[in-house]
């Protein structure tokens, strides 16, 4: 069954959109991950336009993240003081991020700027995650994992504040820089960005591991909700009756997701995690590296 | 009694040509509604004269033309290993549709003059303003263009595909693909004889969004403020929905 989208204009299989969905949300489920990474590259290969695919990307995430936050609050494992810092670098961030797209739009060059940005960060981060997973898989069983450094660059920088969920007395300043980071990536890429805040708040600001993914969640809530509004209102491109089909799909998806990833041992999630990840970066590297079928594309004109 | 009406009509009828188009349309009007699927037209119709059928063969040429846009059109090089987006060419005005469907190979059917005067053929239809830098190969941006819109059902050429019965019957079916956009689809239909237009014949077809389709994309243009606010609040009411049912659904 065909169903029209009334933004993106095309006309695409509503079981697929609905499969689609559902296939985010179990990864989501199960890794713990907003999914925008996939979803985005996901959408523009079912022929959603790349403009379309972002902000309406944004606003999936929008909601899969509410759904996990609400989670994370009852465990109280969100440190709410850092997530507006960082959520104050984040909108900033966005903001730039969505100029930044509708200048690429402009120039003809946004498809190959996200997508050198997915194959840039997915392959850097997939490569991480699974070196980092398999050490930790040999070294199950027997020690400690590796100790961290407590001290680190972000205590020498002034304007210091006390972060008490998280036990920590550190400069306003990074956690700034990271969010405003984030912001632009998320108006850019249409993800949410939790792969790249996740890690850098337990290497970066040194977190404690168990508030990251909720103070995460809590921070790219606001920063996504922020990108669709500012995609919504410049460049009329979220589709909201693909947004409500993905969604549907997800939610359903996630809860089978959380009950796989509740069999499964950390370490084994996340080296599937990474070879998800590897896999889609190198289908984009592949499509940038091998020949078109057609050299040719067609666009609106530019503001030029 | 039968004939006297006839010939009323025709007296009525202003700057009376030899052989004109009573056109009927299956449909003037597509609703663009959530399930939309594409959808054919039937364009039919009879030619009326009040001289006998002259001796050379008549043609008949049907086009359908949806609304015009500007565009620009890219060619990917390979640089530093990657393919990227070089030079381009921008194009005044293209149809976002178009279909010609005649009795006879188009060249056979309408001469080039005529062709040219009318904007029959699909590359005369597409409006080039060459804002193209010097040495850029205009012609072959034009090309892919049309073999873009060829692969999409956008643009169509279709040679045999009206159907002519004893020099006054015609008919043929124009397929609108699943992503169209909306507007005023204008239909002509010429009749050629030699070469030459001897009449010629224009309606519009109404393609529209209607129902959610409409309310959506409306808004989403003229009230972008709310439309956003809308988008980000369906995906917070879904989100916090699904937590709390499902924390309901473990209990």
């Amino acid at each position: 069954m065909q169903i029209y989208l009334p933004i993106a204009e095309v006309s695409v299989n509503l079981f697929l959109l609905l499969g689609l969905g559902g296939l985010i949300g179990v990864l989501s489920g199960m890794f713990g991950v907003g999914g925008g990474f996939l979803l985005t590259p996901l959408l523009f290969f079912i022929g959603i336009p790349p403009a379309v695919a972002v902000a309406t990307g944004a606003n999936q995430i929008v909601a899969s993240s509410v759904s996990g936050l609400f989670a994370h609050l009852r465990r109280k494992t969100v440190d709410i003081r850092m997530g507006w810092i960082l959520l104050i670098g984040g909108f900033a961030g966005a903001a730039l991020g969505v100029y930044l797209f509708n200048v690429l739009r402009a120039l003809g060059q946004v498809d190959l700027f996200v997508t050198l940005c997915y194959v840039l960060f997915l392959g850097v981060i997939g490569a991480l995650m699974f070196v980092e997973s398999v050490r930790a898989l040999r070294r199950s069983g027997r020690g400690k994992p590796a100790r961290q450094r407590k001290r680190g660059w972000a205590q020498a920088l002034p304007m210091k504040m006390r972060f008490r969920t998280s036990g920590l007395y550190i400069s306003v300043i990074p956690p700034i820089l990271v969010g405003f980071f984030v912001g632009i990536l998320s108006a850019v890429m249409g993800v949410g960005g939790g792969f790249i805040m996740v890690p850098a708040m337990i290497y970066l600001l040194h977190m404690p591991t168990k508030v990251v993914v909720g103070t995460s969640l809590f921070q790219i809530i606001f920063v996504t909700a922020f990108t669709t509004f500012l995609h919504a209102t410049t460049n009329y491109t979220v589709d909201v009756v693909l947004a409500v089909l993905l969604l549907f799909g997800g939610i359903i998806g996630a809860q089978v997701g959380t009950g796989i990833g509740l069999r499964l041992r950390a370490e084994q999630l996340r080296i599937l995690l990474a070879v998800l990840v590897l896999a889609v970066c190198t289908k984009l590297a592949l499509d940038l590296l091998l020949t078109p079928s057609e050299l040719y594309s067609l666009g609106p004109p530019g503001e030029s | 009694m039968v004939r006297i009406l006839l010939l009323a009509l025709c007296f009525a009828l202003p700057a009376s040509a030899a052989e004109e188009v009573v056109l009927g349309l299956s449909r003037d009007r597509v609703s663009i509604t959530a399930f939309f699927d594409g959808s054919e037209i039937l364009v039919f119709g009879a030619v009326k004269r009040d001289e006998p059928i002259p001796e050379e063969r008549l043609e008949v040429i049907i086009t359908v033309e949806g609304p015009r846009e500007p565009l620009v059109i890219r060619r990917k090089e390979r640089r530093f290993g990657i393919w990227v987006n070089t030079e381009s060419v921008e194009v005044a005005s293209a149809p976002s549709f178009y279909a010609v469907a005649s009795t006879a190979p188009l060249v056979v059917a309408m001469s080039e003059e005529e062709d040219l005067r009318s904007r029959v053929s699909i590359y005369n239809a597409i409006r080039t303003v060459s804002a193209a830098p010097e040495g850029t190969d205009t012609a072959r941006f034009i090309d892919a263009l049309v073999r873009i819109r060829l692969r999409e059902g956008l643009y169509q050429r279709r040679p045999y595909h009206v159907v002519l019965d004893e020099q006054t019957l015609f008919r043929t079916s124009v397929q609108l693909p699943a992503n169209i956009s909306e507007g005023g689809y204008e239909t002509r239909i010429f009749l050629t004889r030699q070469g030459e237009i001897v009449h010629q014949f224009k309606t519009v077809i109404d393609v529209q969004k209607v129902g959610l389709e409409r309310f959506l994309f409306s808004l989403s243009r003229e009230q972008p403020f709310v439309y956003g606010i809308m988008a980000v609040g369906i995906a917070l009411v879904a989100g916090w929905g699904a937590s709390a049912g499902f924390a309901l659904l473990r209990r």
